[in-house]
């Protein structure tokens, strides 16, 4: 626990850095496996498009995970991470050109509770979208 | 159709154990591209206070999603899984998954809403060790998308 970000570090304000996660369709296919989630809307073009989509879209799991990311980088520990709450946006659209989507985080303290736990509230975009319309993360501060 | 408000609270019975494993960790970890050691060495997961390497924190995922499909499944449910978009998600975590645990999920509906023609089904997986252990709860909120 001595990687964790100590409450004496951390204000109502405080921002943690910007963070940008690539996805590319390889991700999606490394993700449907590691996560068991085979929904073909997430590799097959034909199948999105048919149920109306602009494309192979990304799990939105996927997508709270790059945002988690980025919290436990700030937080210095993955196991900080006691509490976190994610509303579905935009889909992250990512196109088969071998470049694919990018996923960016920012976040701000929202506020410090007394049990040492903060919680972080984060914008999540892709594209200039929010493809996040909330993400809220309560972090255990060391 | 409109979901049951009576489905409210039903619960379902508990998975199959699933057995946490460092490949699986390590598998998940590298999917989402979190590089830090704690989710391969058990020697950094130690130094940093844990008995064995962690899972990132939405790994549950892993074994929450099948566990919620039972709800899906479930013929006084019935969504029409191919109009079912996932509108929200919640993880409460007691301690972080680690490899080595032995894990049950257990789902219950939390609730049911009608919006605009959609159909809201909020399904809550409590996952805990095969001897009791409350680890976490994972919540997801489906969105099956109205016939227009």
């Amino acid at each position: 626990m001595t990687a964790r970000v100590r409450a004496a570090d951390v204000a109502v304000g405080t921002e943690l850095p910007e963070q940008t996660y690539p996805v590319t369709r390889a991700d999606l296919v490394r993700y449907a496996g590691a996560s068991g989630d085979f929904n073909p809307i997430h590799w097959n073009e034909r199948v999105a498009t048919e149920v109306g989509l602009p494309g192979v879209i990304a799990h939105g799991m996927l997508t709270m995970a790059l945002a988690a990311r980025a919290v436990t980088a700030w937080a210095g520990d993955p196991g900080a991470l006691v509490e976190y709450h994610v509303r579905f946006g935009r889909p992250v659209v990512v196109p088969d050109d071998g470049t694919g989507a990018r996923v960016t985080v920012r976040g701000k303290v929202g506020a410090l509770g007394e049990d040492g736990r903060a919680r972080v509230d984060l914008t999540v975009t892709s594209g200039g979208e929010k493809v996040l319309s909330l993400a809220r993360a309560t972090v255990q501060l060391g | 159709m409109a979901l049951d408000p009576a489905l409210v609270g039903r619960s379902y019975p508990p998975s199959a154990v699933y057995e946490v494993g460092r490949q699986k960790i390590a598998e998940f970890a590298d999917a989402i591209g979190a590089a830090d050691p704690v989710h391969r060495d058990a020697e950094a997961a130690r130094a940093a206070g844990y008995p064995d390497v962690i899972a990132p924190p939405s790994f549950a995922i892993a074994l929450t999603l099948s566990a919620a499909g039972v709800v899906v499944e479930d013929p006084d449910v019935a969504l029409d899984y191919s109009r079912v978009v996932h509108g929200e998600q919640r993880f409460t975590h007691h301690r972080p998954i680690r490899a080595g645990d032995r894990l049950v999920a257990t789902p219950v509906i939390e609730a049911v809403r009608s919006v605009g023609g959609n159909d809201l089904l909020t399904t809550r997986v409590d996952v805990a060790t095969e001897d009791g252990e409350p680890v976490c709860a994972a919540t997801s909120m489906l969105v099956a998308r109205g016939i227009t």
